[in-house]
């Protein structure tokens, strides 16, 4: 297909796009540095362009990367495409391979030095380097654009090429990074044979326990602690659900509150609720030891307190998935069924029940996947009860820093996870009963029976003030000198981590808390928009475009959900530690690993928004001589606003209550405000974790109140955000 | 605005074997039309036939998978929609609901790099045309159907495109209404000399606005003519089935003379013209409003050629009558329509059958 006949000359963004192109080598500095600036004015040879490097530097590798700008230029003056295209892929090819081969310490494979003898050294990629590939994709586009592909739009051809690369480097790269590891001795030499080994190792898959050993594998325990954790949030879920829908229950309001807090209340800090409570001087413990002669015990650290905790926390992400599902039972098929004379008992049994259940499985999963990941909860209660998120952890940091024992475990992982995930998308796209219809159903459900009403009631009631109890203290307990023992209202944990003072030269923080909580409220504030800008295109693209490879895409863009925390924050130790890309220690690593952990939630909401938007009115502002980018200007973004703004939101609250990814990515200088609650808590510090804890579900609530007052009271469609169809 | 400066602008629609293909599945196979010049041509056909896809790919909404499209004889196939200065009105009209009617109609202008004032000045223009002056700050969720209707279309039409294209535009009307905004799209395309496109699967509808009609059925052109050519003449079954719900009926073909063939229906012969049918077996379109029903009096006299049978079912309609009729010597009851309504027949009642030339056509057998 020649259509180079006939179009406009080289547009704007075309030639803004060779600019950028040339301005990446000649000259930005192409190489990573500390201090771009101050290095660039000082003139040091690490800060040096491309062709400076290339001429002068003795680094002749890098002068092959002039092809895009140059040969760039030549195809948009004779308006040729295909030669576009071309010097597109050899220019971002060559890139690769160039940063792939030489590294910092040599040729970056051995076939190289065999061949080759030991080899040039560079460091990691830069300013330029980005600027270079953000180009290299743009003409990519602008040229398939002229060649016909996807309708001739060269934006959505570049959205498109640019979140699948950045989905490769920051997803795909880390996580294949994962698996090569796990292949490899600690040496770093291709060890084949030692994966099985360590692949089925005693510790992994041992079954000790149920001979009368110590401890089972730890691949064991995760799994079974996941099942109860899945079973009973799920059956505590339904109660609820059935109770706030099917029930004439009087504090609906609380029910959702409590639905919410989990939402913005950092894993861990449930777990920190329960050690003061039941732990060894907790104050219940403590009561019963001094009133009832019961012996104090370590029986919450270990599987019952981790189970306990998850349990707390899951059940709410259980009942909104369940809520969503009896909700779409449509009043009118019970009525239907009531009218032919079926009794209350009847009615829930042969309608209402079977509607349900493909649900349950949902629910079940969703909370089994939860707790698989869950890292902060294991963290804090599990005592000699090793999961995987946590044996991950302390492969990492701990004294045996074994990274491809770390690799493996993180690999059985996310397989149990990503299984569990497929398992759970089939289940989804099979359970064809939803009945939501879009339409306002009319009628009135009927009662639940009257033994089934009971045995909600019996059951939630206990939960709902045993949550309360875990909130008052996880909100309160910080403000008191010992919480349980000696209830005097105490400011004292609070100036610890909060201070001001006025010292030499006017007031300063003095608190320790407030390094962390400001760096966490500027990373995430800055990965907030990124990451519902990024969500929101990907699922534009995924829902309003046809392409070659749109089946990988999505998977890939949703994998990351399924992609526990901590396997996330190992690959990308493993992946971004050593050039071409060395990101560990900065704050966009931090960042990065919020926006692409928290990108699914975006295109969630958006393929949900979407998906009630008829394509016609894409189609006529196209027509109207809009272009993609307008139409999703002007027309798709006011539109979806509610779902932008659930995606901002969530993906705040995500980056800040994130403990698992970011706590292999912190530095001195970037600390998180997690990672230092949980910090606390370690050492036993627990009354400040907890005023800690009570400011930052302050501060996101104060965050949420003030986008609500912003947007009005539109709802924030939290249904769609939690993992539900 | 100035209907003159909008004719200089419409400009003809070529198709020259053009292809798409959902995977292997063809949704328009190998297709090729020309529309001329301020014209309005239908695209008419059942549902899955391929005309709506045939609209988008005019459009640029979908991506030919082979062959050329031209407008205003410029090659247009690898243009994307918003380069191809075509407008579209939707079936469901496709208004913003986030924007005002006076929003809606200068999106195009905007987009187009004209500027705000001159933009609504021209929007404006255009409301009145389509008579909705005085909506201008109305959200389209505050307008009657019929008004949603305008506001797309003056939206497409403000832009003066080179052609402008409709997707079955009256579906969402109600069938009052309907009548009165066909004639009024005609109107406007006479009196703008815009060449118009335009889908739909109601052939009175198509018969009633077009100057030319495409009848396409599965992914193909089944027939291109004057609604009058296909009326009187289809070319197939297809078409002569679904414009004028003719019946089908089986005939001999005994003999030319000239132009014309001695056609053996039932009893009878007929003398029609042959259109090139071979002898042998053939089909008869016969339209319901060729067959004239006589009540079958003891004694009358035959007139002409004519064939007997009985009244199967009768149903008044108002303006007319429908009737099924079992004729001697065919096989399948035939339908007809009469607008004699002041002595209407009954169920059973003894009739014979005359037929009226000027709605008989001889159909190629498939």
């Amino acid at each position: 297909m020649q259509a180079s006949t006939g179009r406009p000359a080289p547009s704007r963004p075309l030639l803004g796009w060779l600019v950028l192109a040339a301005a990446a080598v000649l000259l930005l500095p192409w190489y990573g540095l500390e201090h771009p600036l101050r290095a660039v004015f000082e003139g040091q040879a690490q800060a040096r362009p491309v062709l400076w490097q290339g001429l002068a530097g003795g680094r002749a590798w890098l002068l092959p990367l002039l092809v895009l700008p140059v040969l760039g230029l030549w195809a948009a003056w004779r308006r040729q495409p295909r030669l576009l295209v071309t010097a597109a892929l050899l220019g971002l090819g060559w890139m690769v391979g160039e940063a792939l081969a030489v590294t910092l310490h040599g040729w970056g494979y051995g076939w190289l030095t065999a061949l080759f003898g030991p080899g040039p050294k560079q460091a990691a990629l830069g300013w330029g380097a980005l600027a270079y590939a953000l180009a290299g994709v743009a003409l990519l586009a602008q040229g398939l654009a002229r060649l016909g592909w996807l309708r001739g739009d060269a934006f959505v051809l570049g959205a498109i090429l640019g979140l699948a690369a950045a989905l490769v480097v920051f997803v795909g790269w880390p996580v294949s990074v994962v698996l090569v590891s796990a292949v490899r001795d600690n040496n770093g030499a291709f060890a084949p044979e030692m994966l099985a080994a360590k692949l089925f190792d005693r510790t992994i898959w041992g079954l000790d326990c149920l001979a009368g050993g110590r401890s089972c594998g730890v691949a064991w325990n995760t799994l079974a602690l996941a099942l109860i954790v899945g079973v009973l949030s799920t059956l505590l879920g339904l109660a609820t659900a059935l109770l706030a829908l099917r029930t004439r229950f009087p504090a609906k309001g609380l029910l959702r509150i409590l639905s919410l807090l989990p939402v913005i209340t950092p894993p861990f800090v449930i777990g920190l609720a329960l050690i003061l409570m039941f732990g060894r001087g907790g104050f219940i413990t403590t009561f019963l030891a001094v009133h009832f002669d019961i012996p104090r015990s370590r029986w919450l650290y270990g599987l019952p307190g981790v189970a306990i905790a998850q349990v707390l926390a899951f059940t709410p992400i259980a009942f909104l998935v369940l809520a969503g599902l009896v909700q779409g039972v449509a009043p009118s098929m019970e009525e239907a069924a009531q009218t032919l004379r079926a009794s209350r008992w009847h009615v829930f049994r042969t309608v209402t029940w079977p509607l349900i259940r493909p649900g349950l499985a949902n629910a079940f999963l969703v909370a089994f996947i939860e707790s698989l990941a869950d890292f902060g909860n294991p963290l804090v209660l599990g005592g000699n009860y090793n999961v995987l998120s946590t044996d991950i952890f302390f492969a990492v940091v701990g004294a045996a820093h074994d990274q491809g024992r770390a690799a493996v475990l993180a690999l059985v992982l996310l397989a149990f996870t990503l299984g569990a995930f497929v398992v759970q998308q089939r289940w989804v796209g099979e359970a064809g009963y939803t009945t939501v219809t879009g339409k306002g159903e009319g009628g009135i459900s009927p009662p639940l029976p009257g033994w089934l009403g009971a045995a909600c009631y019996g059951t939630v009631l206990p939960w709902l003030g045993f949550t309360v109890v875990v909130y008052a203290i996880i909100l309160a307990g910080g403000f008191v000198a010992d919480i349980g023992r000696d209830n005097t209202p105490s400011l004292q944990y609070f100036w610890t981590a909060f201070s001001v003072e006025r010292g030499v030269g006017g007031w300063f923080l003095s608190g320790s808390g407030w390094s962390s909580l400001i760096t966490t409220m500027e990373l995430a504030l800055v990965a907030m928009p990124i990451t519902a800008a990024l969500g929101i295109l990907a699922a534009w693209l995924l829902a309003r475009q046809r392409f070659a490879g749109r089946g990988v895409f999505e998977v890939l863009a949703m994998m990351s959900f399924a992609i526990p925390g901590t396997v996330i924050g190992v690959s990308y130790i493993l992946a971004f530690n050593v050039p071409p890309l060395e990101l560990t220690g900065t704050a966009a690593i931090l960042v990065l690993s919020f926006v692409f952990r928290n990108m699914p939630v975006g295109i969630r909401a958006g393929l949900a928004s979407l998906g009630q938007i008829d394509r016609s009115l894409d189609e006529a502002s196209l027509t109207l001589r809009a272009n993609s980018l307008r139409t999703l200007r002007l027309v798709i973004l006011p539109i979806l606003r509610p779902a932008i703004i659930a995606a901002l939101v969530y993906s705040f609250v995500r980056a800040v209550t994130a403990v698992s990814a970011v706590i292999f990515l912190t530095t001195a200088q970037y600390n998180l405000a997690t990672v230092y609650i949980v910090g606390r808590a370690e050492i036993g510090e627990y009354g400040l974790a907890l005023v800690y804890s009570a400011v930052l579900i302050l501060v996101m609530v104060g965050v949420l109140v003030a986008i609500r007052a912003v947007v009005g009271e539109q709802a924030l469609g939290r249904r769609n955000m939690m993992g539900q169809p | 605005m100035s209907a003159t400066a909008t004719a200089a602008e419409a400009a003809t629609v070529e198709f020259r074997g053009v292809t798409k293909r959902y995977g292997a599945y063809p949704a328009v196979d190998d297709i090729s039309f020309s529309i001329a010049r301020g014209t309005l041509v239908t695209l008419l056909g059942p549902s899955g036939c391929g005309k709506t896809t045939t609209l988008r790919l005019i459009a640029g909404l979908e991506m030919a998978s082979a062959g050329r499209i031209l407008i205003g004889g410029e090659d247009v196939t690898n243009l994307s929609a918003a380069s191809r200065d075509v407008s579209m009105v939707f079936q469901s009209y496709a208004l913003f609901p986030h924007m005002t009617v006076l929003q809606n109609v200068c999106y195009g202008l905007l987009a187009s790099g004209v500027k705000q004032r001159a933009a609504e000045t021209q929007a404006r223009a255009k409301l009145e045309t389509v008579g909705l002056t005085g909506l201008e700050a109305r959200r389209p969720s505050e307008l009657s159907g019929g008004q949603q209707q305008r506001v797309a279309v003056a939206r497409a039409i403000v832009l003066e495109p080179k052609v402008l294209l409709f997707d079955e535009p009256l579906s969402n009307l109600d069938a009052r209404l309907r009548r009165h905004v066909r004639d009024e799209i005609r109107a406007l395309q006479q009196e703008l000399a815009l060449t118009v496109v335009y889908v739909t699967h109601d052939q009175e509808e198509a018969l009633a606005v077009s100057d030319r009609i495409i009848v396409m059925g599965q992914a193909r052109i089944a027939q291109d003519g004057t609604p009058r050519e296909l009326y009187e003449q289809p070319a197939s079954r297809f078409v002569a089935d679904f414009i004028g719900n003719a019946n089908l009926l089986p005939v001999v073909l005994a003999g030319r003379e000239g132009a014309m063939a001695r056609v053996t229906l039932g009893g009878v012969q007929l003398l029609l013209a042959h259109h090139g049918a071979a002898d042998g077996p053939a089909v008869l379109a016969v339209r319901p409003n060729a067959v004239r029903l006589l009540p079958l009096v003891a004694g009358s006299g035959v007139v002409g050629a004519s064939l007997t049978g009985v009244v199967r079912k009768a149903a008044y309609l108002g303006g007319h009558m429908e009737y099924e009729v079992a004729l001697e010597g065919l096989a399948e009851p035939v339908f007809v329509t009469s607008t004699e309504v002041a002595g209407p027949l009954h169920a059973g009642a003894a009739v014979r059958a005359a037929f009226d030339g000027s709605g008989l056509a001889l159909v190629p057998p498939d």
